[in-house]
């Protein structure tokens, strides 16, 4: 370990690491633009310079490891003046667009300007201009809002392997550049518009959709594959506008996949079931959550009973669901696509299984299948919870004595159904899910569910106390807490342990952490 | 000699000897003028030994730091099993200095000879010339030579019969001043933008191709020839001021003189005996106004500093400036100053690679301000603003460009500030009209 | 060094794209191009190495280097065509679009400056008929540009006409010269 003083306060770090990621550790921020954790040191925007005693020069915080005894000040006279020339100079050939530019309220060349900058420009000359580039793929580029930091270059260098961006020209005429018919088409490319620090490149899906102080942000997980990439789902009025990576060395180290990031919209979903409902004379009609419960207790009460599940489903609300079944039977099946790892980062990628919880469900005893009815004895009662059941003929269901459905929409296919639960959906509610490496994760709630829409685990727990059997659960860390001591995979694991960046299960396969990349590795 | 002028006879012609001389320039006429002795007599030697030998002659840098060259091989660890690489640093491109060009392009075969000393006493198999692309005529003669070379085996996996493999190979540049910055150059080398690098990791621990690499300058090289076949002693001895230049040093010179051209005189020569004497003086009916003695990133230098001022790396820091590469721009009367100064910060925000903030946007900013005060537009605000730009721009960034760009500015506006306030005020600048011969 | 010469600091041959004819691409390396190229490659240990050198092949056979010229190197070198266009960009030698058959560079920094480069500047580019700096003259025999630095300020003015080094220029020197260019 090395021992240093940044800003006054002690910090003690190992041997190599920079002076900007000591100071983080005493709670020190140092300005930057060009320096990220996720990739190579690039050293060139100049903002992390600091004062380190006896040092001839400034030094550049993000490249300068620390070495015994030194002495760091970051908001000296001398630092703050060379980040006030850096943000000045920044600016000056910058349009001061903030009102229209959709990083307004997120940009770090902002933040930095009202924090420390001038009040004012020197700058008497006329700006340089170059007009704005679809970059294809999500990413649009506005060349005048650049500062250069090479972030999303050195993000498809290092880290994409598909170098496929460049710096064009050189001096105050450098600008990012693409080769003329090749577009930014990587399946992670995407996340360049994360890394860019200012309002130079900008997601084409979001463009225009929000300003950033309307958004609310919640922690999550991304349900779109197996991988669990942590993220921040943005919304504006109750809608989800926007996926964004949160940074977990475990799982995603700082990224996510552009298909997982645009593939957001079926959670705003607009026809959905709102109200529970029950089967009368002339068809379905809505009820009260009292008599559908009583309802399904009754119809589920001495039956055989054949679950249909969702991989999208909590480990909670699976858990739930196999008290339900006591004894009966579960399956799911789970949609494939194309797998697209992402090269620069160990075990990543968007993976061939598009659900959040495949290994949950399979943890928790629900069969993997393609065949989903397949296991639907005659005359079991048919759970449906959370399958759309797109695809599968009506005759297959019809084997059943009943139908129920505990869902967010109603399936075609559920000709039949007699009882309907209303559910929320992914994001609107809160849970657990497990990814491929078994890494148990939290996801909250980001919208509130239509109408009289319940969380699955509120609807499974009420239906199993109106089954006669244990249920008493007021929040789902309870529901959890049930789960991990009833089974071995889970046990010793709670929400606050878990926290907002999870826990491998017990018999999870050992994993080797994914960043931050390592410095000078370029 | 005062190529290409007659030599003068207070000059010192160690490297410059043979100039002019077309014979020279093949591998008999160079063998015929002692070529390739000091290279068999190096190759007969142990590596540290020739080290010791550069570092007791007191050889430094010619390419402008001027750091000890023996101190800087020997950085160079024998044995850790990596290839070590030499590059020879041909990319001449500071304004003013044009000596390595004529190094090339007269005595291409020296160049290869001290080239191949310097890979040999680094451990190197492998060196390479980095030539700028605008000199074609020192780009043809060097291939020539290197041809000529291999061909006589002097170069190759047996080198001169020793049993040393060492490979020379021309690199041609493609036009980019900071490629003369050593770990531009070696990006560059390696097939990339010529961005410089961050230091540390040092070129001897990571240099070219991620490899142990010494970098040196042309003119380096060439002088450690002579220095082996003569002696340390020989070489130190050679020195009018300070113990710690010594040698003879390449000064090319231009601007308004009489007599332009590369000169190569003793360490700690007399300045201005130098300009008036050697270079002839300034142009009929014209005077002297100001030098800059080490190409266009140095100080200028007042003609009263200039004048006091002895040839060498303490000599020249005395006199408010630098010896940087020996390229001496002389400025007469006749000469705007401001003009003068705004052209040098164009050369550098046309140069600047663009990689760090202050260096990419401050030497664009300089030269816009620099050539509104030369239209007439500037304001006094403007002053201020230069010299705080050129605050912002030193001592900040990846490599010394910037640094360079507001050097002269500096300088400029300290030494000169009467004309600069002259054009502010609406008065224009009146060039000395008398006829110029 | 009268303002009015001074132009940006683009890519010098940046205004004359839109006169280009661009003609179809024929690759540059096959037979003793490729042979060439397998020559220098050996040179390095790194393939990337041979860029700049590849790249003045292909500038040597078409004048200039185009993206196809830039697609067909990467593809040589295990490089992308993007990485190729940044190198190429950052070099002010490689022509990034067509010049005329005699390329005239200019020396006009300081040391030349002060010697009169700008009056050799404004005589190319009245005997040339190009007008403009970076311009391809209208029967496409001459582009004129600025050059920063030639390294041979002793010499001023240096002028380079394609790979050909003339030193000591003089406006009045200028007719001489282009009577010579065909």
């Amino acid at each position: 370990m090395v021992n240093l003083t940044i800003e006054g306060r002690p910090v003690s770090v190992a041997e190599g690491t920079t002076i900007l990621e000591a100071a983080k550790t005493a709670g020190v921020l140092i300005p930057h633009y060009c320096y990220h954790p996720g990739l190579p040191v690039a050293g060139v925007c100049r903002m992390c310079l600091v004062e380190v005693e006896k040092a001839p020069k400034l030094a550049p915080s993000c490249a300068t490891t620390v070495a015994e005894g030194q002495v760091v000040h970051v908001h000296s006279e001398k630092s703050l003046d060379a980040r006030k020339g850096v943000l000045e100079m920044l600016l000056i050939n910058h349009p001061l667009d903030c009102p229209i530019c959709d990083q307004s309220g997120e940009c770090e060349l902002q933040d930095y300007t009202y924090q420390e900058g001038r009040e004012d420009s020197r700058y008497r000359e006329p700006k340089r201009f170059n007009p704005a580039e679809d970059f294809g793929g999500d990413v649009i580029y506005v060349p005048n809002r650049c500062i250069l930091c090479t972030r999303c270059v050195r993000f498809m260098d290092d880290v994409a392997h598909d170098p496929s961006l460049n710096v064009s020209e050189r001096g105050d005429r450098a600008l990012i550049g693409k080769f003329e018919g090749k577009d930014l088409t990587h399946p992670w490319a995407a996340n360049v518009v994360d890394l860019c620090p200012v309002g130079a490149l900008l997601s084409k899906d979001f463009l225009n959709k929000a300003r950033a102080w309307e958004l609310d942000r919640t922690a999550s997980i991304c349900p779109n594959c197996t991988q669990g990439c942590n993220v921040i789902m943005e919304t504006r009025e109750n809608q989800l506008v926007r996926m964004r990576p949160r940074p977990n060395e475990e799982v995603n180290a700082f990224f996510m996949c552009d298909w997982g990031r645009l593939n957001y919209r079926w959670m705003n979903e607009k026809s959905r079931v709102e109200q529970p409902m029950l089967r009368r004379k002339d068809g379905l009609a809505p009820t009260s959550w009292e008599e559908a419960i009583s309802a399904a207790a009754r119809a589920l009460s001495g039956k055989k009973v054949f679950v249909a599940a969702s991989p999208m489903l909590s480990n909670e609300s699976l858990f739930l669901l196999t008290q339900v079944m006591d004894g009966g039977a579960g399956a799911f099946r789970v949609t494939e696509g194309e797998e697209a790892p992402l090269p620069g980062v160990d075990d990543l990628a968007l993976r061939r299984e598009r659900a959040a919880n495949v290994y949950g469900a399979e943890t928790l005893g629900f069969k993997k299948t393609k065949d989903l009815l397949g296991g639907l004895g005659q005359g079991d009662v048919l759970v449906v919870a959370g399958e759309d059941l797109a695809g599968i003929d009506a005759s297959a269901v019809s084997r059943a004595s009943d139908v129920i459905v505990i869902g967010s929409v109603l399936p075609e296919a559920a000709t039949k159904a007699s009882i309907v639960l209303p559910i929320a959906n992914f994001s609107e509610e809160e849970g657990t899910v497990t990814n491929l490496r078994g890494r148990v994760q939290r996801f909250t709630q980001a919208r509130q569910a239509p109408g009289e829409t319940r969380p699955s685990w509120v609807v499974l727990g009420d239906l199993l106390g109106a089954m006669g059997k244990q249920s008493n659960f007021f929040l789902p860390s309870e529901v959890f807490a049930k789960l991990a001591s009833a089974h071995k995979s889970f046990a010793g694991l709670s929400y606050d342990a878990l926290g907002f960046k999870g826990l491998p299960v017990v018999d999870a396969p050992p994993t080797r952490p994914k960043g931050p990349i390592a410095v000078g590795a370029a | 000699m005062g190529f290409p002028h007659h030599p003068h006879p207070r000059e010192t012609t160690v490297l410059t000897k043979y100039f002019g001389e077309n014979e020279a320039r093949t591998l008999d006429g160079w063998k015929k003028r002692g070529g390739y002795k000091a290279l068999e007599k190096a190759l007969g030697m142990q590596p540290a030994d020739i080290v010791n030998v550069v570092k007791e002659s007191g050889l430094r840098g010619r390419g402008g730091a001027g750091f000890p060259t023996g101190v800087k091989w020997s950085f160079m660890k024998p044995g850790d099993g990596k290839p070590h690489y030499l590059c020879c640093n041909a990319d001449e491109s500071e304004p003013g200095t044009f000596k390595d060009r004529e190094l090339m392009r007269w005595t291409p075969h020296a160049v290869v000879e001290g080239c191949a000393i310097g890979a040999y006493a680094i451990g190197a198999e492998t060196a390479y010339v980095y030539i700028r692309g605008e000199f074609t005529e020192p780009l043809h003669w060097m291939e020539k030579a290197v041809k000529e070379a291999y061909a006589a085996g002097i170069l190759g996996k047996n080198a001169m019969g020793s049993g040393k493999r060492i490979d020379v190979h021309v690199h041609k540049g493609a036009g980019a001043y900071i490629c003369g910055e050593e770990t531009a150059l070696m990006e560059s080398l390696e097939g990339r933008r010529g961005n410089p690098r961050i230091k540390p990791p040092f070129p001897a621990v990571s240099g070219v191709f991620g490899m142990p690499t010494t970098i040196n300058n042309v003119e380096t090289l060439v002088a450690t020839a002579p220095i082996l076949l003569n002696g340390a002693d020989w070489y130190k001895k050679m020195s009018l001021s300070n113990p710690k230049s010594t040698g003879t040093k390449l000064f090319s010179v231009c601007g308004n003189v009489q007599r332009p051209g590369t000169y190569e005189v003793v360490m700690g020569f007399p300045f201005k005996e130098f300009l008036y004497d050697l270079c002839g003086g300034p142009l009929h009916g014209r005077k002297f106004k100001a030098v800059i003695p080490g190409g266009a990133s140095v100080p200028i230098q007042t003609m009263e500093e200039a004048e006091a001022t002895l040839m060498d790396y303490e000599g020249f820091v005395a006199g408010g400036s630098m010896l940087g590469s020996g390229g001496v721009i002389v400025i007469d009367d006749a000469q705007p100053m401001v003009t003068v100064i705004a052209r040098i910060a164009r050369f550098f925000a046309h140069e600047s690679c663009g990689q760090c903030t202050q260096c990419r946007e401050g030497t664009a900013w300089t030269t816009k301000i620099l050539e509104r005060i030369r239209d007439g537009e500037g304001t006094i605000e403007d002053l201020d603003t230069l010299l705080d730009i050129a605050e912002q721009m030193t001592g900040k960034t990846i490599c010394v460009l910037s640094d360079s760009c507001a050097v002269p500015v500096v300088s400029g506006i300290q030494k000169f500030r009467g004309e600069f306030e002259a054009l502010i005020q609406g008065r224009r600048f009146h060039p000395v009209t008398a006829a110029v011969a | 060094m009268t303002p009015d010469l001074v132009g940006g600091l683009e890519s010098p041959d940046y205004a004359s794209h839109d006169r280009a004819a661009h003609e179809p691409y024929t690759p540059v390396f096959t037979g003793d191009l490729k042979r060439e190229l397998d020559e220098l490659l050996t040179r390095y240990p790194q393939k990337m190495a041979a860029l700049l050198p590849a790249l003045w092949i292909v500038q040597r056979v078409h004048g200039w280097v185009s993206e196809e010229g830039m697609a067909e190197v990467a593809g040589l070198l295990d490089l992308t065509p993007a990485y190729v266009k940044g190198v190429v960009t950052f070099y002010t030698m490689y022509h990034q679009h067509p010049v005329g058959k005699y390329f005239i560079q200019v020396c006009t920094t300081s040391p030349c400056g002060i010697c009169g480069a700008e009056d050799v500047v404004k005589a190319f580019l009245r005997h040339t008929n190009t007008g403009e700096l970076g311009v391809t003259s209208p029967d496409g025999r001459f582009t004129v540009i600025e050059v920063e630095c030639l390294g041979a300020c002793g010499f001023a003015t240096p002028v380079m006409v394609n790979e050909e080094f003339i030193e000591s220029m003089t406006p009045d020197k200028v007719p001489e010269l282009l009577a010579k260019l065909t």
